[in-house]
C-alpha cells in the first residue's frame, strides 16, 4: 500500500506491494484530498476508434508523475483532453480538489494546465517574441528558463518557421515553465532532442520535484523515465491498468502492465511456412549502396523470390527514405537499384508500380481515399494509369475485388466510405489493392502499426502465403516480435546503413536489439534497462530515436531537428 | 561550432538582422523597386506625366487598395472573401442614398454608421463561416449574392449622392501639387487600423490563425473569435473601399465592381500566401498601384486598354507560376 | 485497441441525415417539386409542357457550366475562368457570320481557343501546382481581354448569331421539346457515366479525395488535371454558345453573370468543394432548383434583387446541411 500525501521517492520495497494490485492501489489514490490532479473513468472514441475506455490519473503536488503506453494506448490522447485540446465524451477531473471541465488550451492554462505536446505549439509565420506575446509569457522568465535548458543565445527575433524542431521544442518548453502552471504535461519532450539538449531538459526537470507543482512526463525511454519520475500510471488500450512507484527494478513491472498478455499462436504455423522458403531463390530486388541525403547512406541488400525480409531500425535511421526510394517516391542521391537483375531508375511511383513494386504504408491517411468506397479504394492501382482511364468492366472489377474481400477477410459492411471502417479493415483494404491484381514485389512499412492483434496475425499469415506463392516482401516493422513469425532474414539499418543481416532463426529480440542499437555481438545492453526496456520503446512506432547516453558516441553526424523535419 | 549555433537559433552579428528584415519583406521591397523604374518608364514614355498623372492614378487605386487591404487581412488570417466588391456595393449605395440632398454634418453619422455596417457585415460572413464549418470561399460566395442583392434593393440604378466633404478628402492635393490627398487617404486609414492592429494581440492571434490553426489553439487563441474579428476587419475595410467609391465618383453604384477577383490579385501579387500568415497590406498596396499604372501606360503607349487586362491577368499567372515553381524546387531538394 | 465497425443508429433524424449524405439527389428532387408546387400556388395554371420545356432550356447553359465546377470541385478545384472563356466561345462564333469560312469556322476556332485556355489552367494547376482560384482568374482575365481585343479588331465585320445556332439554343420542337435538349441530354449523359463507369472519373475523386494515395497507387495527378480543365474549357464553351443561341446576344460579358450560379448549383447539388465527394445528378437537379427559384420569383414580381439574397441564402444553408450530415463522427 502507498501512503497518500506523499512527496518523496517511495521506498525501494514500494513496489513488493503494488504488483500483485495495481488497481486497487489506483482506488486509493482517488479518494486522495491533496492530489493536485485527480482524472478518473476518462473515456473518448474518434467516431469508431475507441481511443480511451477509462483512463485515470492522479498526480500529487512536487512530484514529476510518468505516463506510459505503448503506442495506441491513449496518453496523447488523454494528455489533449486534460488541456482542453480535445473533449472526452465521459471522466471526472479535478485539479487542487475542485472539479473541473476544461473547455480549451486556454481554459486550462488559467487552471494551471499547461502541456508541451509532440508538435510545438510555436506560430510558425511569427517571431519568437511575438508568439511569448500570444501566450503571455514573462518574457525574463522565459530568458532564465531557456538559459537553464542550453539555448541561452537564442535570438528571439527568429520566426519560429527557420528554427530546427529541437530549438521549437525546447522553447515550448521554456515558454510552458516560465508560466509555472500547477500541472506541466510533457508529451515525449526529449523524442526530438540532440543527446546534449535532452540531458539539460532532464535535469531542469528533475530539479522541479517537491515543490508544490507537479510534471507529467510522457516517454518510451525507461532510462529517463527511471532518471527524474516518482511514479508511474501505465495505461493499456484506453485504460489505465496500474500506477507504479519508479525505483530501481520497477521497469520489469512497467513493461509487463504495458503490453499485457504476449501474443502468440501462430508463431509456429508461420515459422513452419518460414523455414520451408527457398534459400537460393533468383534475386527479385537488389540494392546497391543506395543513398539519400545524410539520412540514408549506404543501403545494400538482396530480396529473392518467395521470400520475406524483415528491416529492423530504430526511429529516423533512413528507414523512412529508403522505402520512398523503392516506391518510387523520391529519387535516390547515389546508389543502384536492381529489379529481376536489370538496374531500374523510378521517377514516379508508377514507375515503380510498372517494375512490381508497390507500398503498403503505416499511415492509412497517406493510403486511403476515405469518403470513397471500398471498392474504389481497392480497384484505384487500375484505373490510376493512363490505360486504365476507360470504360471499367464492372463485372470482372467486381469479381476481383470480391475475391480481395474475401480473402483479406475484410468486413465491408460500413463500405461506402472507407473513413467509417475499422483500423484493421482499413489496412486490409491498403493491402487488397495490391494482392486484387497479383502481387511481385510487395514493399510494407510497418503495415501492422496500431491495429489489433487478430488483424495482425492474419497480416502476417497473408504475407507467407503471398511468398509461398513466388511473391517477394520487404517487410519494415518496429515490432521486433514481428521479424520471427513472419520473415526468412532480416537486415537492420543504422545511421543509413544496412550494417547487420540475420536469418531468422537468429533474429530473436535481444539480438536484433543489439544489432539496432549497433552493439557488437555479446555486448551487454547498458545496465538495469536492459532488453526488456528498450523493447518497450522499440516495441511500438512512435519510439524515439536511440537513448542519449548509450548510443550518442555512435551515432553518425546527424544535423540537429532534421528527424523532425523529415516527418 | 558556430554553423551549429546559427542552426538552433541563436542570436548573430546585427548585420544578419537586417539582412533577415531585408528577406522577409523582400518582396514588398522589390515591388516597390519595382513601382519606381515603372514610374520612370511613365515620365519617359509620356513625358507630360505629371501632377494630373499622379492623382488620378492615386484616386483610381484607393478604392482597389482598400479592398486589396479588406482581403489581405482574412487571407492572412486563413480565410478568403469573395464578397468584398459585394460589401463595397451595398455600404455605397447606402453611403450614397443617405447622403443625398442631406446636409454636410449628417455625412458624418452616415460615414460611421456605414463603417459600422462593415464591420457588421464582416461579423456575419465570419460568423457563418465559424459556425456552419462550411469553406471559407463557397460562404463569402454565396453572401457576396445576399450582400448585392441588399444593394440592388437599396438602390435600382447608379444615383444617390456624396457629402461634399467628403468628395474633397480624396478629390485634389494637399499641401503639395505632388502629393494626392487620396494617398494621405490611404495612408491615414490603412496606418489607423493596421500598426495598432498588427501589434495588438488579436493582429498577432489573425497571423497566428492563419498560420498555423493547431499551434495557435493549443496557444490560447480563441480560434472563431479570431477568424470573426478578422472578417470583420475585412468588412470595415471593404466600407472604407465602398466610401472611397461614392466619394471618388459622388454616387453609389449598385452593381459590384470587378474589385473582389482584382483584390484578390492584388493581394497574390503582393506577396500575401493564399495559405495563411504570410504577408503584410504593404505589398497589396503597392501591387495595386503597380497594376493601375501599368493600365495607364498602356493607353500611353496606344495599346489597346482591352490588354491591359491581359497583362493583368498574365502578371497574375506569371508571378503565382514563378512562385509554386520556387517552392517546389525548394521542396524537392 | 477495441474497433467496431460503426453501428448506425436507427433514429428518423440519422435516417434522413443518411439519405441527405448518400443519396443526396432524393431530398434535392423533393426540394425541386417542393417548388415547382410553389409555383403552381403562385400562378395557377402555368406549370405545364410549355413552362418545363422554358426552364430546362433555360437551366441548360447554367447545368453544362455548373458541370465545370462540379468535375473541377471533385479535385479540390474550381474554375472560374469558365464564365470568360464561355463569353469568348459565343462572341468568336458571332464575329465569323459573315467571315468566309462561315460560323461553323468560328465554332471550331472558338472551341480551339478555349481549349488553349483550358491547357493554360491544367498547367498551373497540375504542373505548376498553383492555386486553381487564383490560375482560373488569372486566365479569365487573359481571355477576357483578348475577347475585348479581338472585339475592336473585328469592329468592322458584321457580328450576329447565326440562324442555327439560335435555332439549337431557343427553339423548340413541337414548342415543347428544347432542341438544346438533344445536345445537352448525351452530354450530361457522358459526364454521369464517365464519372462513375470510367477509370478517368474514379481518378477525378481520388485525386480529390487523397492525392498522396492516388500518387502512390500510381496516378499522376497533372495529367489528370490538365484533361480536367481542358475538358472543362471545352465545356464552358460549348455552354457559351448554345447561350448567345438562347438569348440571341453576342457579347463577351454574356456569361460572367452565370459563374457564381454555376458554383453555387454545383454546391447545392452536394459536391464538396474540398475534393472526393459529389457528383453531376445532384448538380442538374441544383441547376433546375436555381432556375425555378428564379422564375418563381419572376412570377412573384420580386426584383433580381430578391433572387439574389435567396441563391446565397439557400447555398450557405444547403451547404451547411451537407457540412453537418457529412462531418466525421
Amino acid at each position: 500500500m502507498q501512503r497518500p500525501g506523499r512527496v518523496t521517492r517511495p521506498r525501494a520495497n514500494g513496489v513488493a506491494g503494488t504488483a500483485g494490485d495495481p488497481v486497487r492501489n489506483l482506488d486509493a489514490m482517488t479518494a486522495d484530498p491533496e492530489l493536485l490532479l485527480d482524472a478518473s473513468d476518462v473515456a473518448k472514441s474518434f467516431g469508431a476508434v475507441v481511443a480511451l475506455r477509462s483512463a485515470s490519473l492522479a498526480v500529487r503536488p512536487g512530484e514529476v508523475h510518468a505516463l506510459m503506453g505503448a503506442n495506441g494506448a491513449g496518453k496523447s490522447t488523454l494528455v489533449k483532453i486534460l488541456t482542453g485540446s480535445v473533449r472526452p465524451d465521459r471522466g471526472r477531473i479535478a485539479i487542487r480538489g475542485h472539479e473541473r471541465t476544461v473547455h480549451s488550451p486556454g481554459e486550462a492554462r488559467r487552471n494551471g494546465l499547461v502541456s508541451v505536446y509532440q508538435e510545438p505549439a510555436l506560430i510558425p509565420d511569427l517571431d519568437i517574441r511575438a508568439n511569448l506575446r500570444l501566450t503571455h509569457t514573462p518574457i525574463d522568465g522565459f530568458r532564465h528558463w531557456i538559459n537553464e535548458l542550453g539555448l541561452a543565445r537564442l535570438d528571439l527575433s527568429r520566426h519560429a518557421r527557420e528554427l530546427p524542431l529541437a530549438s521549437l521544442r525546447v522553447i515550448d518548453l521554456a515558454r510552458a515553465l516560465s508560466i509555472e502552471p500547477d500541472v506541466l504535461m510533457l508529451d515525449e519532450i526529449t523524442a526530438a532532442l540532440p543527446a546534449n539538449l535532452t540531458e539539460r531538459v532532464l535535469e531542469v526537470i528533475g530539479r522541479q520535484k517537491g515543490g508544490d507543482r507537479c510534471i507529467v512526463f510522457i516517454s518510451h525511454r525507461l532510462i529517463e523515465i527511471a532518471a527524474v519520475c516518482d511514479r508511474a500510471t501505465v495505461l493499456r488500450e484506453g485504460a489505465t491498468v496500474g500506477v507504479v512507484d519508479v525505483t530501481r527494478g520497477s521497469e520489469e513491472q512497467i513493461v509487463e502492465l504495458m503490453l499485457g498478455q504476449p501474443v502468440q499462436g501462430i508463431a509456429a504455423a508461420v515459422r513452419d511456412a518460414a523455414s520451408a522458403a527457398p534459400t537460393d531463390a533468383p534475386s527479385r530486388l537488389e540494392a546497391r549502396g543506395l543513398g539519400h541525403g545524410t539520412k540514408l547512406v549506404d543501403a545494400s541488400f538482396r530480396l529473392g523470390a518467395g521470400e520475406v525480409l524483415g528491416v529492423v531500425a530504430l526511429e529516423g535511421q533512413g528507414q523512412d527514405e529508403l522505402f520512398d526510394i523503392l516506391a518510387g517516391a523520391v529519387r535516390p542521391s547515389g546508389g543502384e537499384l536492381l529489379v529481376d537483375g536489370r538496374p531500374v531508375s523510378f521517377g514516379h511511383p508508377a514507375d515503380a508500380i510498372r517494375a512490381g513494386l508497390v507500398y503498403i504504408a503505416a499511415d492509412r491517411a497517406e493510403a486511403l481515399l476515405m469518403q470513397r468506397s471500398v471498392r474504389e479504394n481497392i480497384a484505384l492501382p487500375y484505373t490510376a494509369r493512363l490505360p486504365g482511364w476507360g470504360l471499367i468492366d464492372r463485372a470482372s472489377e467486381r469479381e476481383r475485388i470480391d475475391r480481395a474481400v474475401t480473402r483479406l477477410q475484410i468486413d465491408a459492411r460500413a463500405g461506402n466510405e472507407v473513413r467509417r471502417l475499422s483500423g484493421g479493415n482499413q489496412q486490409k483494404v491498403t493491402i487488397a489493392r495490391w494482392v486484387a491484381g497479383g502481387v511481385r514485389t510487395l514493399l510494407c512499412f510497418d503495415p501492422t502499426r496500431g491495429i489489433d492483434i487478430r488483424t495482425k496475425n492474419q497480416i502476417y499469415q497473408l504475407l507467407r502465403e503471398l511468398a509461398a506463392a513466388g511473391a517477394s516482401v520487404l517487410l519494415y516493422t518496429s515490432e521486433l516480435k514481428e521479424v520471427q513469425l513472419a520473415c526468412d532474414r532480416a537486415i537492420v539499418i543504422f545511421g543509413g546503413r544496412v550494417i547487420a543481416e540475420l536469418d531468422a532463426v537468429d533474429a530473436d529480440e535481444p539480438a536484433l536489439l543489439r544489432a539496432a542499437y549497433n552493439l557488437r555481438a555479446g555486448a551487454q545492453i547498458p545496465e538495469a534497462i536492459a532488453a526488456k526496456a528498450v523493447e518497450a520503446t522499440l516495441a511500438r512506432g512512435d519510439a524515439p530515436g536511440p537513448p542519449p547516453a548509450a548510443v550518442a558516441a555512435d551515432a553518425p553526424a546527424d544535423p540537429v531537428g532534421e528527424e523532425g523535419a523529415a516527418r | 561550432m558556430s554553423a551549429a549555433a546559427t542552426a538552433l537559433g541563436e542570436a548573430a552579428r546585427p548585420l544578419d538582422a537586417v539582412v533577415g528584415m531585408v528577406r522577409r519583406n523582400g518582396w514588398a521591397l522589390a515591388l516597390l523597386a519595382f513601382l519606381a523604374l515603372l514610374l520612370i518608364f511613365t515620365k519617359v514614355i509620356q513625358p507630360r506625366y505629371g501632377v494630373a498623372g499622379a492623382q488620378a492614378l492615386a484616386i483610381s487605386a484607393l478604392p482597389l487598395a482598400l479592398a486589396a487591404v479588406a482581403q489581405a487581412i482574412c487571407v492572412i488570417g486563413g480565410g478568403i472573401d469573395l464578397s468584398i466588391g459585394s460589401m463595397m456595393a451595398l455600404t455605397s449605395v447606402i453611403a450614397a442614398v443617405q447622403m443625398k440632398g442631406q446636409p454636410e454634418e449628417f455625412g458624418v453619422v452616415v460615414v460611421l454608421a456605414v463603417l459600422v455596417l462593415g464591420l457588421i457585415l464582416g461579423a456575419i460572413n465570419g460568423a457563418v463561416i465559424v459556425f456552419t464549418r462550411v469553406p471559407d470561399i463557397v460562404v463569402t460566395l454565396a453572401m457576396s449574392f445576399v450582400w448585392a442583392g441588399f444593394a440592388l434593393l437599396v438602390l435600382a440604378s447608379p444615383g444617390g449622392g456624396s457629402a461634399k466633404w467628403l468628395r474633397d478628402i480624396i478629390l485634389g492635393p494637399f499641401l503639395n501639387e505632388w502629393i494626392p490627398k487620396s494617398a494621405i487617404v490611404l495612408i491615414v486609414t490603412v496606418g489607423l487600423v493596421w500598426i495598432p492592429l498588427r501589434r495588438s494581440r488579436l493582429g498577432l492571434s489573425i497571423y497566428a490563425v492563419g498560420s498555423n490553426r493547431l499551434a495557435a489553439f493549443r496557444s490560447g487563441v480563441g480560434v472563431g473569435r479570431t477568424k470573426i474579428a478578422a472578417y470583420a476587419l475585412t468588412g470595415l475595410f471593404a466600407a472604407l473601399a465602398g466610401l472611397g467609391l461614392t466619394a471618388s465618383t459622388g454616387i453609389g453604384t449598385p452593381v459590384p465592381g470587378p474589385y473582389t477577383l482584382t483584390s484578390v490579385a492584388a493581394i497574390v501579387l503582393g506577396g500575401v500566401s493564399l495559405a495563411g500568415g504570410r504577408g503584410g497590406v504593404l505589398g497589396p498596396i503597392v501591387a495595386v498601384l503597380i497594376l493601375q499604372l501599368i493600365r495607364s501606360d498602356m493607353t500611353f503607349l496606344n495599346v489597346d486598354t482591352n490588354l491591359a487586362i491581359v497583362a493583368q491577368g498574365a502578371i497574375l499567372i506569371g508571378v503565382v507560376m514563378f512562385g509554386s515553381l520556387l517552392q517546389l524546387r525548394r521542396a524537392r531538394r | 485497441m477495441t474497433p467496431a465497425a460503426a453501428v448506425p443508429r436507427a433514429s428518423t433524424l440519422r435516417q434522413v441525415d443518411r439519405l441527405f449524405r448518400d443519396r443526396p439527389v432524393v431530398p434535392l428532387v423533393a426540394l425541386l417539386a417542393l417548388l415547382v408546387l410553389l409555383y403552381e400556388v403562385a400562378r395557377p395554371g402555368v406549370v405545364g409542357p410549355t413552362w418545363a420545356s422554358g426552364i430546362v432550356a433555360f437551366a441548360i447553359p447554367l447545368a453544362i457550366l455548373a458541370g465545370c465546377q462540379t468535375l473541377t470541385m471533385l479535385t479540390g478545384g474550381i474554375d472560374l475562368s469558365v464564365g470568360a472563356v464561355a463569353s469568348m466561345a459565343g462572341f468568336v462564333t458571332a464575329t465569323f457570320v459573315a467571315q468566309p469560312g462561315g460560323w461553323e469556322l468560328g465554332v471550331v476556332i472558338a472551341l480551339a481557343a478555349a481549349l488553349a485556355a483550358g491547357l493554360l489552367n491544367g498547367v498551373g494547376v497540375g504542373v505548376f501546382r498553383v492555386h486553381p482560384l487564383i490560375m482560373t482568374l488569372g486566365v479569365g482575365l487573359v481571355v477576357l481581354g483578348l475577347a475585348n481585343a479581338w472585339q475592336i479588331a473585328t469592329v468592322t465585320s458584321s457580328t450576329g448569331v447565326p440562324e442555327q445556332i439560335r435555332t439549337l439554343g431557343s427553339d423548340r420542337f413541337l414548342d415543347i421539346f428544347p432542341y438544346s435538349l438533344v445536345f445537352f441530354a448525351p452530354l450530361a449523359l457522358i459526364i454521369l457515366v464517365g464519372l462513375r463507369r470510367t477509370g478517368y472519373g474514379r481518378l477525378l475523386y481520388a485525386v480529390g479525395d487523397n492525392p498522396i494515395a492516388a500518387r502512390l497507387s500510381g496516378a499522376r495527378a497533372w495529367q489528370v488535371l490538365v484533361v480536367l480543365y481542358m475538358i472543362s474549357a471545352l465545356m464552358a464553351a460549348l455552354a457559351g454558345i448554345l447561350l448567345m443561341g438562347l438569348t440571341n446576344v453576342a457579347s463577351v460579358t454574356l456569361a460572367d453573370s452565370l459563374v457564381l450560379p454555376s458554383v453555387a448549383a454545383a454546391v447545392i447539388g452536394g459536391t464538396s468543394i474540398m475534393g472526393g465527394r459529389g457528383g453531376y445528378g445532384g448538380t442538374l437537379v441544383g441547376a433546375l432548383i436555381l432556375q425555378v427559384i428564379s422564375a418563381l420569383l419572376t412570377a412573384l414580381g420580386q426584383p433580381e434583387a430578391v433572387r439574389q439574397i435567396l441563391f446565397g441564402a439557400i447555398v450557405v444553408l444547403v451547404a451547411a446541411a451537407y457540412t453537418r450530415v457529412t462531418a466525421e463522427s
